[in-house]
């Protein structure tokens, strides 16, 4: 996967074009933003990561003058400015995900692979399956091996939304936001409580487990026998 | 600049200046206007007088010839205060009246006329020579001819007219006179008293801004607007001194609890750096640096959360939505949490309660209530204090304000120390084991003042019960 990385200090950049690199993907650095507009322009991007606050040309104006163009890069904005307001601004000016400062870049990976996938992604997909695990949204069941399993109605969320990005990691913070749609932190894990509860419901008495824990990111579902 | 000139420039007297000349000029116009009516009038008294006169003589000399009308003008010429008259021929020969010293040519014009003139006695009585130097006064006469060449003048003295005329203007003139000194007196008092009231505000002021937070103005409890703007300059200067005061005690709250995680984090790393040998313990070390960073940002968007939320900024993002969901979303969101920990949690939300406010900050600061109350419930939870643990969730309908309440069968709080719990950091000596960054209470009570609303803590019997009560339409503008 390419990522452009539109980013003014120096360091954070490098860390992050070191990082992506690290994990197998190709990164480029800009460091204001008609740089970043210039490379973007390019459209050989999957991903791009914007900074909110750049020299020259601001982040937000970076990516509404991408969008006007009829680039439909995916974009993630990260800012020192982590009030919902600022993030309703970042998404409506056309970013697809937003990040405060400061970010673990477990949580950065995370998001970038959800959105370098999203396109052509399962959001459209009437049933989606993981292994022998089955869920149809239409008629909300869920059946792994043929049987019938009977979720919450938020555990349904939950695991529709795992199982609409298989095989990535999911952050505690990621679920939060898009199943529950808060957007402060919790203090406690609470979202590892539910997680242990739809495991036990999906997983107990199989002897092939689908859903992971990442250790220190999130959480995965997949089929373990691929 | 003279105190004068400084009583010149205020708002008042410029008021009182500009009062001044409209009621001045009203006056004018208005005693102006009686003047030349009253002139009017008097006129239109001596026309119609002198008409009916001129009648009854015409008639008088239709009956009875000219001789009739000499003998009736020399009766009435004779009569104190009498109207003006002459009686002459055609050639302009006297032959009866009571006046002198027409102008010339007067007797040729029929019609009425503007003359001067001497009464007959005057300018014959030696008895009266001090009239001699003004012996010519004003009338307004009608020359009338008569059948036969006669002719008749019939007139009355002006002097009344006139005299009227002087006094009304001079009366214009002193009350236009009384109105400017008078209001000028009046406009001169009235800014030196509001002056020196504002100079003792201003000095008061002066003081404040020099530092001293505790000065407070000057109210007269007149209750006029000057005491009310001093009133909510005194409300906003205690405001400001709360705040200052607030920012004083979380600086020196950040100093602890930032500082004490960041020597920490500094430790653990020259440690590592110093005594750890191999990549397990470096690794190990920098799992730990980690951890302690991410309870350094945790406590620091929770100030940054709470120092928004204070500001009032987030008075922006309000909205009307429905209390009773919020608490079967947190309630939710929570159960799993408390469920494994033995704690029966309850949500009891079955009417809905609309409220307008911050949907994100209430449903983060009801969050931390359960929270909290999850863990101070859970190292009691089992028969300890013989109490099933449990925690309810409660929105309710109250009056005009919202309550949501969280209420739990934990150790409670004692009354002495609810005051200061809420207060940023704060945490009871036996519950500084406690993970967390004691900050939760901190944070309910600065959204629930946002919205115009409060936070209290009261007893559960046994346990704590937090409450925040809302104002149904949000806060008011003026809410502190």
């Amino acid at each position: 996967m390419r990522i452009l990385v539109i980013e003014d200090d120096r360091d954070a950049a490098d860390y992050l074009v070191k990082a992506f690199r690290e994990v197998g993907h190709v990164a480029d650095a800009a460091t204001d933003g008609e740089d970043g507009l210039a490379l973007a322009l390019d459209g050989q991007y999957d991903v791009l990561i914007v900074d909110r606050m750049l020299p020259k040309r601001d982040g937000l104006s970076v990516i509404g003058t991408l969008r006007e163009k009829g680039i439909e890069t995916p974009a993630l904005i990260l800012s020192a400015l982590g009030q919902v307001d600022d993030r309703v601004k970042g998404l409506r000016a056309g970013g697809d995900d937003y990040l405060p400062k400061p970010y673990s870049f477990t949580e950065l990976l995370a998001r970038v692979e959800v959105l370098a996938r999203r396109r052509g992604a399962r959001t459209e997909e009437t049933v989606l399956r993981v292994g022998d695990l089955e869920l149809d949204r239409l008629s909300h069941q869920v059946r792994r091996g043929g049987e019938e399993i009977s979720l919450q109605p938020r555990e349904f969320r939950l695991l529709e939304y795992l199982m609409q990005h298989g095989g990535q990691v999911v952050t505690r913070t990621m679920l939060l936001e898009n199943v529950w749609d808060y957007h402060f932190d919790p203090q406690t894990n609470v979202i590892d409580v539910h997680i242990s509860r739809l495991r036990s419901k999906i997983d107990k008495g199989f002897s092939q487990p689908l859903l992971h824990t990442v250790r220190g990111a999130g959480y995965m579902i997949r089929d373990g026998a691929r | 600049m003279t105190a004068l000139g400084k009583l010149f420039r205020t708002t008042t007297f410029k008021l009182t200046l500009v009062y001044l000349t409209v009621f001045a000029l009203f006056a004018a116009f208005l005693l102006g206007y009686f003047a030349l009516n009253t002139r009017r009038l008097i006129t239109e008294q001596i026309t119609e007088t002198v008409n009916a006169e001129i009648t009854g003589l015409s008639e008088q000399y239709r009956i009875g010839g000219i001789r009739r009308l000499v003998i009736v003008v020399d009766a009435r010429a004779r009569r104190p205060g009498s109207s003006l008259y002459l009686v002459t021929t055609f050639n302009g020969d006297a032959l009866a009246g009571n006046v002198t010293a027409l102008a010339p040519g007067i007797l040729d014009n029929p019609g009425w006329t503007e003359t001067a003139y001497r009464r007959l006695d005057e300018a014959e009585g030696p008895a009266r020579p001090a009239r001699e130097a003004h012996p010519v006064h004003l009338a307004l006469v009608r020359v009338f001819q008569l059948p036969g060449g006669f002719r008749l003048l019939v007139g009355r003295d002006l002097e009344e007219r006139e005299r009227l005329y002087r006094i009304v203007l001079s009366a214009g003139r002193w009350s236009v006179a009384i109105v400017i000194v008078l209001g000028l007196a009046g406009g001169l008092f009235v800014s030196r008293r509001v002056l020196r009231r504002v100079d003792a505000m201003t000095e008061t002021t002066k003081t404040i801004m020099d530092g001293d937070l505790s000065g407070r103005l000057p109210v007269a409890g007149t209750g006029d607007e000057l005491d009310r703007l001093a009133q909510n300059l005194n409300a906003m200067l205690e405001r400001i001194e709360a705040l200052m005061q607030g920012l004083k005690e979380v600086s020196d709250n950040i100093a602890h609890d930032l500082k004490t995680p960041l020597t920490r984090l500094r430790n653990r790393a020259e440690q590592a750096l110093r005594s750890a040998g191999n990549d397990a313990e470096y690794r190990a070390a920098l799992d730990a640096t980690i951890e302690e960073s991410e309870g350094l940002i945790r406590t620091f968007n929770a100030l940054l959360m709470i120092a928004r939320a204070e500001s009032g900024q987030a008075r922006d993002d309000m909205n009307e939505f429905d209390a009773a969901e919020i608490a079967h979303d947190v309630g939710e969101l929570y159960e799993p949490l408390a469920e494994e920990k033995g704690i029966t949690l309850k949500v009891e939300a079955d009417v809905p309660a609309r409220l307008k406010g911050n949907r994100e900050l209430i449903s983060q600061a009801l969050a931390n209530l359960v929270d909290n109350a999850i863990k101070y419930v859970a190292p009691q939870a089992g028969p300890a204090n013989g109490v099933a643990p449990e925690i309810v969730v409660q929105a309710l309908n109250s009056g005009d304000r919202i309550l949501l309440t969280v209420a739990d069968t934990g150790p409670g709080i004692p009354e002495a120390d609810r005051g200061h719990v809420v207060e940023r950091f704060v945490r009871l000596e036996q519950s500084r084991s406690q993970p967390g960054s004691g900050l939760g209470l901190s944070l309910a009570s600065a959204v629930a003042r946002l919205h115009g609303g409060e936070l209290t803590l009261e007893d559960n019997h046994p346990g704590l019960k937090s409450v925040i009560a809302l104002p149904r339409g949000g806060p008011l503008q003026s809410a502190g």
